[in-house]
């Protein structure tokens, strides 16, 4: 029988390694899966990439495992928000590698991962310093950069519903990141806010096939921190 | 005297220009202004690009679901017909072309439509670039909507960006609070310019060559 659920926040990141590299989905605070991030600064995992949109707020969650020093590098495309502090500080003393990356672009080389796409020709950032030292093209007139896959050897999603095989539904727009990510990671990690029976997801509407998911672990809801979370 | 467009003045008067039936993206900023002023009797989708297709305004106070928001991280609301996707999907929509305009602010245009909107030359500011270079290569139609010259007075039309680029010739239009200016092949062509102010006037408020077009 296929069980990917977990009973613990604990097993479900037990194997992260010093060193991995890990997706986060969220965008802000939106699709966070704060209990997962954690439980992984409980499990002292460190020298780790991080790859997720932005670069953590105050000191909850991303946040707070950027102040532990336990993050080498990110991989994000907006790490300015009102709250980023930690990450700004880590920044400007040189403590933490940025690769800054056009949203588009880093939402397409996870999927291109997932896809098992090895790199792509994209018109994003062409002319820019973003493209700087990157291969480019001309395609039927068109300017083009060339973007690799981006993959990781864990993913950290939140979900809204999940059954026993891994299934998966979300939330309105804590989507975002989710469905890419969990096809892109060796290990994909979700946290949701319950799990049903198997055959009660509509099949119409799952978002993520289980295929793309190894564990699975419900949390009691909490409510999003309502952060001064806004861009800056 | 020159009487210039306030903030709400420009979003008000790009507003008018967003036909019945477009899917557009606002920027963050000024241009999430422009929604206020949309036509109530045009229907018109606003994309966010977190994955909402047909974004709804903001909710009254108390009723804030922080898995609702939009690109500036703010509540929003579902509308009848709303549509939620991943990321891939809400930036394959934008780099595909499928989105009829987009509006975004600037810190410079050039003469050739480069935008420049994303970085300035402070040495010590966090770098952070978003949906920016996406949006601006992606939608039909680029409008800019900023102030005509910084606080200093310097214009933010030039000949050549000195901040980097977001995007090579990518502007179709700038919307500032002097005029409505159009980027086409032969340069840029004011088509509109406020009370007050003449078109030689707006060509010395200008960095760049300016060609005078059918003042509406």
């Amino acid at each position: 029988m296929i069980n990917k659920i977990v009973p613990s926040l604990h097993e479900a990141v037990h194997d992260i390694h010093d060193g991995a590299t890990i997706m986060i989905s969220g965008f802000g605070t939106a699709g966070i899966p704060a209990e997962l991030i954690d439980a992984l600064i409980e499990q002292k995992a460190r020298d780790l990439t991080v790859i997720n949109n932005n670069a953590g707020n105050a000191e909850y969650g991303l946040g707070a495992l950027l102040k532990q020093g336990r993050v080498r590098k990110i991989i994000c495309s907006f790490p300015r928000q009102v709250d980023s502090y930690v990450f700004d500080e880590l920044y400007r003393s040189g403590k933490i590698e940025l690769e800054l990356v056009p949203q588009g672009t880093m939402a397409e080389r996870i999927r291109a991962a997932g896809a098992g796409i090895g790199a792509f020709f994209t018109p994003t950032a062409f002319g820019t310093e973003l493209a700087a030292g990157k291969e480019t093209r001309t395609i039927d007139g068109r300017n083009y950069v060339l973007e690799k896959a981006l993959h990781a050897d864990f993913s950290l999603i939140k979900a809204w519903r999940a059954d026993r095989w891994g299934n998966l539904t979300y939330r309105m727009t804590a989507r975002n990141f989710g469905p890419v990510m969990a096809s892109a990671a060796k290990n994909t990690i979700v946290q949701v806010d319950d799990t049903v029976e198997l055959g009660m997801l509509d099949p119409e509407c799952i978002v993520t096939p289980g295929i793309y998911v190894d564990r699975v672990v419900k949390v009691k809801q909490k409510m999003t921190p309502k952060s001064n979370q806004g861009d800056k | 005297m020159i009487k210039k467009l306030t903030r709400e003045g420009i979003a008000k008067r790009l507003a008018q220009d967003i036909p019945e039936g477009a899917y557009v993206n606002l920027g963050i900023g000024l241009p999430t202004l422009v929604a206020s002023y949309l036509p109530a009797d045009r229907e018109i989708v606003l994309q966010s690009e977190n994955g909402i297709l047909g974004m709804g305004p903001p909710p009254p106070e108390g009723e804030e679901d922080y898995d609702l928001v939009n690109a500036g991280k703010q509540p929003v609301t579902k509308l009848p017909g709303t549509a939620f996707f991943h990321h891939a999907d809400s930036f394959a929509m934008m780099r595909g072309g499928h989105l009829d305009i987009c509006v975004l602010g600037a810190f410079q245009v050039s003469q050739r439509g480069d935008l420049a909107n994303w970085r300035t030359a402070e040495p010590d500011a966090i770098p952070a670039i978003g949906g920016a270079m996406d949006l601006a290569i992606g939608a039909k139609q680029i409008f800019i909507v900023m102030t005509h010259c910084t606080p200093t007075g310097a214009s933010k039309i030039v000949e050549e960006c000195t901040y980097p680029l977001t995007g090579i010739g990518c502007v179709s239009r700038i919307y500032t609070d002097l005029a409505v200016i159009d980027v086409t092949p032969d340069g840029l062509v004011a088509t509109e310019w406020v009370d007050g102010l003449s078109f030689d006037e707006l060509a010395r408020y200008t960095a760049a060559p300016l060609k005078r077009g059918t003042h509406a």
